[in-house]
């Protein structure tokens, strides 16, 4: 299928399963009804349901499921590294710090918008972290020295909110680990708004960099080389993706799984241009997060399951299959397959000048 | 300073003036007053030993190399008043090696020398899809455009990594030890088409260990000896044996190759080189 193809059928999806999601939960409507609600008018009670409850809540599953996509996808270009995901650089670390604060101070409790703004306050501290960190003396950025510092960033705000965690009361540490696993339950059109606000400019600039992001694939200097500014483009991404990863935190928790699997199931189906795989990687992330948002609050009705736990459930399994599936195509070009076209690259060339003194 | 006003001049495709590279924490600087004019549409081989800068060389000349000291031209105008985008047009590296960190195919990477020619979201031309086609068949790997690279031999990677080089359509052309891992046949392909490249008028500039490929194939040389100019000039004039042998550190004898009319150079024997380890003493008896 073509690229234009999957776009219109991705599209087609993200409007069904957004009708869906409205549609079901404790209180299974119609279509009619919804349609009827969306248009103001119908039971005024339905209306509040769709309106006020639901559609903000369907609109964020697409918002932060496609961001969390999105912005996997630009981290494994940018890291050079298959395992790359929007959480591998401390933001989600912290993001559950500032968040783990805001619940055991109470302030929580009291203001609702205490505990994103404590979230996001945390992953752009994460954020400014690490690329101080990765920036060289001359002011580039070493996406190796980056990758270390955002792991070691990351178990160090780990190890901070496990502190508070350690020092805090039983009802904290439950909210906290359930904010941990994710959920879209608190959205309302406010939040909704706000994360719109990041995402929807982040996501059209990145995918403005689909080109240069195509050539950091295949290797800094060849980029540089191939004519892309490369520092710019590495520093320009990172910002980008980890504001779209940190208001999509800040609003749901950390929701594992979708920023790593839904970038490389579209890199199965449609290749590797960045070009074509960003957009559809957003798509792709906005369906698959509303679909595991319809489960997790009508699995267990009235009960909700923590999203993260239905996306690593959906889609692991989903994911180990495409990846027999490629395997099985007999290619040793799947995913995390390197190819080094000769032993000795600039650094080796330089270890190699060393020992020949 | 007649060295650099040959370089400043705008008949020169790349020239450097008292070129100096000195990486950090680095023993001694990388290069040395290099001061080089690179013809027009010449073919211009660099030789020297192992860490004697050539790579360097390469990307100091392009401008990508941080804490370069000195000048580095590029068709008259500094390299660093150059805009990325407009030196990519002009100039396409192939270098030693690089990694993919991801699966691509023969025709993906080959059009990846249209970046500098593209918008940001802009599709490829017929102008552009020209360009790649003609590169792909100058390199022979028309037949592979839908292969992964990760499916290819060592010569199909290379001459695919050439066709991207010509896919940018560059005046010069720009390589890093190209033919190191081909057999003969590939070897000589990439070499011929190179000449005849630089027979039409593009600038070829080519840093490899082949002292008697350089021989035949260069228009001039340049021998670079930790970081600084050992010789220069037509092959004839650089590859003399006591220059060799003091550059190398080894026993080398030149001749002239009836077969072809050029230089041979052919490495003797040393008895100052390096020693195996001392057989084991198999027989304690005798």
């Amino acid at each position: 299928m073509k690229p234009i193809t999957w776009a219109a059928l991705l599209g087609l999806a993200v409007v069904l399963v957004f009708l869906l999601s409205i549609r079901l939960g404790s209180v299974d409507l119609s279509t009619g009804e919804v349609f009827a609600a969306l248009l103001g008018e119908g039971d005024i009670n339905i209306r509040r349901i769709v309106v006020e409850l639901r559609a903000p809540r369907a609109v964020m599953a697409i918002l932060v499921g496609g961001g969390l996509s999105l912005s996997g996808a630009v981290f494994q270009a940018l890291l050079r590294n298959p395992l790359a995901e929007p959480y591998i650089l401390g933001i989600s670390g912290g993001a559950a710090t500032g968040a783990v604060l805001a619940l055991a101070m109470g302030l929580a409790a009291s203001l609702s918008w205490a505990l994103p703004a404590a979230a996001f306050t945390g992953a752009l501290l994460a954020i400014v972290l690490v690329l101080r960190v990765a920036a060289t003396a001359d002011h580039g950025v070493d996406v190796r020295v980056l990758l270390l510092a955002g792991v070691v960033v990351g178990a160090f705000f780990t190890a901070c909110m496990s502190f508070v965690l350690s020092i805090s009361d039983a009802r904290t540490v439950r909210s906290a680990v359930l904010w941990m696993m994710g959920s879209l339950a608190g959205s309302d059109w406010r939040t909704v708004w706000m994360v719109t606000l990041y995402t929807l400019p982040a996501a059209i600039m990145l995918v403005g960099l689909a080109r240069p992001l195509n050539l950091l694939a295949i290797g800094e200097e060849t980029a540089g080389f191939l004519g892309a500014d490369v520092e710019r483009v590495k520093r320009v991404a990172y910002v980008l993706a980890s504001l779209l990863t940190a208001a999509g935190v800040a609003a749901t928790g950390v929701i594992g799984f979708v920023g790593l699997i839904v970038p490389h199931s579209v890199r199965l189906l449609v290749g590797g241009d960045y070009r074509v795989l960003l957009p559809l990687a957003f798509l792709t992330g906005a369906v698959f997060l509303t679909l595991a948002d319809i489960v997790a609050r009508t699995v267990m009705s009235p009960a909700e399951v923590p999203i993260g736990v239905i996306t690593a459930f959906v889609g692991v399994p989903l994911f180990l299959l495409l990846l027999r599936r490629s395997v099985g195509a007999g290619a040793s070009h799947g995913i995390g397959s390197q190819m080094v076209t000769e032993s000795t690259g600039p650094a080796g060339a330089r270890v190699a000048k060393r020992s020949a003194r | 300073m007649s060295e650099s006003s040959a370089s400043n001049d705008g008949s020169a495709a790349l020239g450097a003036t008292k070129l100096r590279v000195h990486y950090l924490n680095a023993p001694a600087p990388a290069l040395d007053s290099v001061s080089i004019t690179v013809p027009r549409g010449s073919f211009y081989v660099v030789l020297g030993p192992n860490g004697s800068g050539k790579s360097t060389l390469l990307r100091a000349l392009l401008g990508m190399v941080p804490h370069a000291a000195g000048q580095a031209h590029m068709f008259g105008r500094p390299v660093s008043d150059w805009d990325r985008r407009a030196l990519a047009r002009e100039a396409g590296v192939v270098t030693q090696s690089e990694s993919l960190a991801f699966p691509i195919t023969v025709r993906e990477l080959v059009a990846m020398g249209r970046y500098p020619y593209l918008g940001a979201l802009q599709s490829e031309t017929p102008s552009d899809k020209e360009a790649i086609s003609n590169a792909m068949r100058m390199c022979d790997v028309e037949n592979l455009a839908q292969r992964f690279l990760s499916t290819l031999s060592g010569g199909e990677i290379q001459r695919t990594r050439v066709a991207r080089a010509l896919a940018q359509e560059p005046n010069v052309l720009l390589l890093d030890e190209p033919t190191a891992s081909l057999d003969v046949r590939h070897e000589m392909e990439i070499l011929e088409l190179l000449r005849a490249s630089a027979d039409h008028g593009m600038t070829v500039f080519l840093i490899t260990h082949h002292l008697d490929l350089a021989a035949r194939f260069a228009d001039r040389l340049l021998l670079l000896d930790r970081g600084r100019v050992a010789a220069e000039g037509e092959p004839q004039e650089v590859l003399q044996g006591e220059t060799l042998e003091r550059v190398y550190e080894w026993p080398i004898s030149v001749s002239n190759d009836p077969a072809t009319g050029v230089p041979r150079v052919t490495p003797l024997s040393t008895s100052s080189g390096l020693r195996p380890p001392p057989a084991p003493d198999q027989d304690p008896d005798s």
